[in-house]
């Protein structure tokens, strides 16, 4: 897979760097000039060779070289860029590509060619009168970071004496770096906290820097390096800029198709954006996730027994951390669109081996989904994909018999639907056969002859362990992995996996995954003398179980809300809690997809913000419960499975459905 | 405002070149004689800045400076030594003990001005 392997990610990213590079070198036709478009190409250039070197790219990195080190020579003025050299380089970039593409034609000469109109192009621009001064200076000079000793100023040294002095070596721009001030208390007024950051365009060597702090150099820290070096390094990072997309060598993308993150062209646009490893993201949800429960125990301890002023700063601190938990999550979501790039090659290479034509359509790619599962949303949607386009979708001559366009398509959405990202795979095949899945599981003995299945089970079927399709099983599908990984993996994510079909018209699998895994707001309740934790994105309604209404609805278990019936699970009855019912009795009404529930509860006590704690591998196996959390005060309350719990509920309204 | 400079050294000589290249740029300058008068006309006066020799009778330079540091009236006052030893050990001490700069001796009147400016400004 494309995601895998680096030097696969290296065409994609040189593909951009020259992308890149294209656009900055038709941008100068207008704008000779104009020094960010000519370190946006050196930047490019210079990009490309490491990373190609690095790949075992030799003649790309050896061509980049030569132009490199032309263009370095107009980002230093030593000769003005000309059109012509604009064109040669242009015509370059174009070799490069092929070169990229491992398509070169023509072998060296080729190149051989374009580095002599290189060499001809650079001898006549030097001829030319040199580039502006102004430009001249541009990237020469010095970017000097520097923190002085505490007690400098105590000791008759003034920094703004020194950066006077820097100033005298030429036009400076000077950032106070104020990270290090301590807090009002801890602050000495006698000493300096503040550090500089200072760029200065000068073309005095680095020693007229460093005699400006020579009585301050040995207890200093100072760091002086060359503004040349900074521009060319700051983008060359290709380990971490790959975006998983097509490769050149797959077919156009549709236009539907994000357009993979280009590289940041431009130092400024580069500056907001900030690449921070996944594990410090993690690092700050885990402390986020404490801050959670600590809040809700502050919170408890306000309510019970505080005053008014630890209310009002209890409530302060609830909404602050619900805002970071917010931001958090925020900070955590990825657009889906990596995730559904990385599709794009696994349906052409099925196309190519199953001798089928099939378009991939994408839709919804900015639909944002939290970073582990997008992660872990990949390989079911692996699986899924790969059984539409070997199972689902006929060959192309079955489908013109069938009265079908001859290319099949496989549709890919998402969107986002309250606290659940909805996940569509949909082919237009032949459908999932029944009869034929039918007749598969009760061969596997995971149905009885003649069990009565509603349409729904028996669909959910491909999902069950053990269910094999091994008559169809290709080097595609056949792969050892069967689709209870699947429904195992989106369990695992708290989501859950509906079915449809149409005999001859496709199926729909549709994935539904909460938004994240790591918190979710719940609803506390209390059932005999326990506490549960209802997700409340489940939740529709509360209400309250009349005497009359209980005593009525004994035995059936439905209640009517608003003029429908509604199955409801007496919790108590379902946690065998062995006390006695509480006298007002309420109903949670739940719902997962399109099935709703009432849950019978002896309380609700109220919201509550949960971080999930995963239950041990012992009690993995208890239905009813996706995992534990930590109350205010130290208890431990389950959460409820909802999907479980309605699925529960289900049979028996099917039962009464069917009287 | 002409910038005051007062200067500590027990040589004459050395006291005349240096009032000579001060002034000659346009500061102010007293003269002290060791580091007991550097110390009492510190005192007694507002200076901008303070040059002084090291190795004096009645009271040193190091412990001269040692005493004007732990005076808060002239925390920040940059004080300049001589030393005609350029290695780092007289430095780091003259540093710790709260000096703001050095000049080597023997020295050239610029050098001295160059530093004035650099510690002073213009």
């Amino acid at each position: 897979m494309s995601a895998t392997d680096p030097i696969a990610a290296f065409r994609i990213e040189g593909g951009e760097l020259l992308d890149e590079v294209e656009q900055a070198l038709l941008d100068m036709g207008h704008r000779l000039d104009d020094m960010d478009l000519v370190n946006a190409v050196f930047r490019g250039l210079h990009t490309l060779k490491g990373s190609g070197a690095m790949f075992g790219f030799d003649a790309l990195a050896q061509f980049t070289h030569h132009c490199e080190s032309a263009f370095d020579k107009v980002r230093k003025g030593v000769v003005p860029a000309t059109s012509q050299l604009v064109a040669v380089i242009l015509s370059a970039q174009d070799h490069m590509r092929a070169l990229l593409d491992g398509r070169a034609t023509g072998g060296e000469a080729a190149g051989d060619d374009i580095l002599a109109a290189l060499e001809a192009a650079i001898a006549e621009a030097a001829g030319a009168p040199p580039a502006a001064p102004a430009a001249k200076v541009a990237g020469q000079g010095w970017h000097v970071v520097f923190r002085l000793p505490a007690d400098c100023m105590a000791n008759g040294t003034n920094p703004l004496m020194l950066l006077d002095e820097l100033r005298d070596l030429g036009p400076c721009r000077i950032v106070a770096l104020t990270d290090r001030l301590p807090t009002l208390e801890e602050l000495t007024p006698t000493h300096c906290h503040i550090g500089w950051d200072v760029t200065v365009e000068t073309d005095e060597p680095a020693s007229a820097v460093e005699d400006v702090f020579i009585f301050v150099m040995d207890d200093m820290e100072l760091a002086i390096t060359p503004l040349a070096v900074d521009a060319a390094e700051a983008p060359a990072d290709p380990a971490n800029t790959a975006p998983v997309a097509a490769p050149a060598t797959a077919p156009a993308a549709p236009a539907a198709a994000a357009p993979p993150p280009p590289a940041p062209p431009a130092a400024a646009k580069a500056a907001e954006h900030v690449r921070v490893p996944a594990e410090r993201l993690d690092e700050l949800m885990d402390r986020v996730g404490e801050l959670v429960i600590a809040q809700s125990r502050l919170s408890q301890i306000a309510h019970q027994d505080g005053g008014l002023a630890l209310r009002s700063v209890s409530e302060e601190i609830e909404r602050l951390a619900g805002e970071l938990r917010d931001t958090m999550m925020v900070l955590r979501m990825m657009p889906v669109a990596s995730l559904f790039g990385r599709f794009r090659r696994l349906v052409h290479d099925l196309a190519r081996d199953t001798g089928k034509a099939i378009d991939l359509v994408t839709t919804g790619e900015t639909t944002e989904v939290d970073k582990t599962v997008i992660e872990r949303l990949f390989d079911p949607l692996v699986h899924i994909i790969r059984n539409s386009c070997d199972h689902g979708l006929e060959k192309a001559e079955d489908r013109v018999a069938a009265g079908k366009s001859a290319t099949g398509t496989v549709h890919l959405s998402a969107h986002q639907a309250g606290g659940e990202v909805l996940i569509t795979i949909r082919d237009d095949g032949r459908g999932i056969d029944r009869a034929r899945v039918r007749a598969k599981a009760e061969a596997n003995g995971l149905i009885q002859p003649d069990q009565l299945l509603a349409d729904q089970e028996l669909l959910q079927l491909i999902f069950a362990p053990g269910f094999s399709t091994a008559a169809q099983v290709t080097n595609l599908s056949g792969r050892g992995v069967g689709m209870d990984v699947v429904k195992r993996t989106i369990e695992s994510l708290r989501g859950t996996i509906e079915v449809a079909s149409i005999d001859g018209g496709g199926s729909t699998i549709t994935l539904r995954i909460p938004l994240t895994l790591a918190i979710i707001d719940g609803l506390l309740v209390r059932v005999g003398s326990g506490d549960y934790v209802i997700p409340l994105s489940a939740v529709e309604e509360c209400l309250e179980l009349s005497g009359e209404e209980d005593l009525r609805s004994q035995g059936r278990s439905l209640i009517t809300l608003r003029d429908r019936l509604v199955p409801f699970l007496r919790l108590r009855d379902v946690f065998a809690t062995g006390t006695p019912a509480d006298p007002h009795q309420k109903i949670v009404v739940v719902a997962t997809g399109n099935d709703r529930v009432g849950l019978v509860v002896d309380q609700i006590i109220g919201n509550h913000q949960t971080v999930i704690k995963s239950m041990s591998p012992l009690h993995r196996h208890v239905g009813s419960f996706t995992g534990a959390t930590i109350l205010g005060d130290g208890s431990v309350a389950l959460i409820l499975d909802i999907a479980q719990l309605v699925a529960l509920a289900q049979p028996r309204e099917e039962r009464l459905r069917a009287a | 405002m002409t910038a005051s400079i007062l200067t500590v050294d027990d040589s004459t000589s050395l006291r005349l070149a240096i009032r000579l290249a001060l002034t000659g740029a346009g500061y102010d300058v007293t003269e002290a004689v060791d580091g007991v008068d550097g110390m009492t006309k510190a005192n007694a006066g507002r200076y901008d800045m303070i040059v002084t020799d090291l190795n004096m009778p009645n009271m040193d330079g190091l412990t001269m400076i040692r005493e004007l540091r732990k005076d808060a009236r002239h925390a920040g006052t940059p004080i300049i030594f001589l030393t005609t030893e350029s290695d780092a050990d007289i430095k780091a001490q003259a540093r710790a003990a709260g000096a703001t700069g050095w000049l080597v001796k023997p020295f050239v009147p610029d050098q001295l001005i160059k530093i004035a400016r650099k510690v002073l400004g213009k």
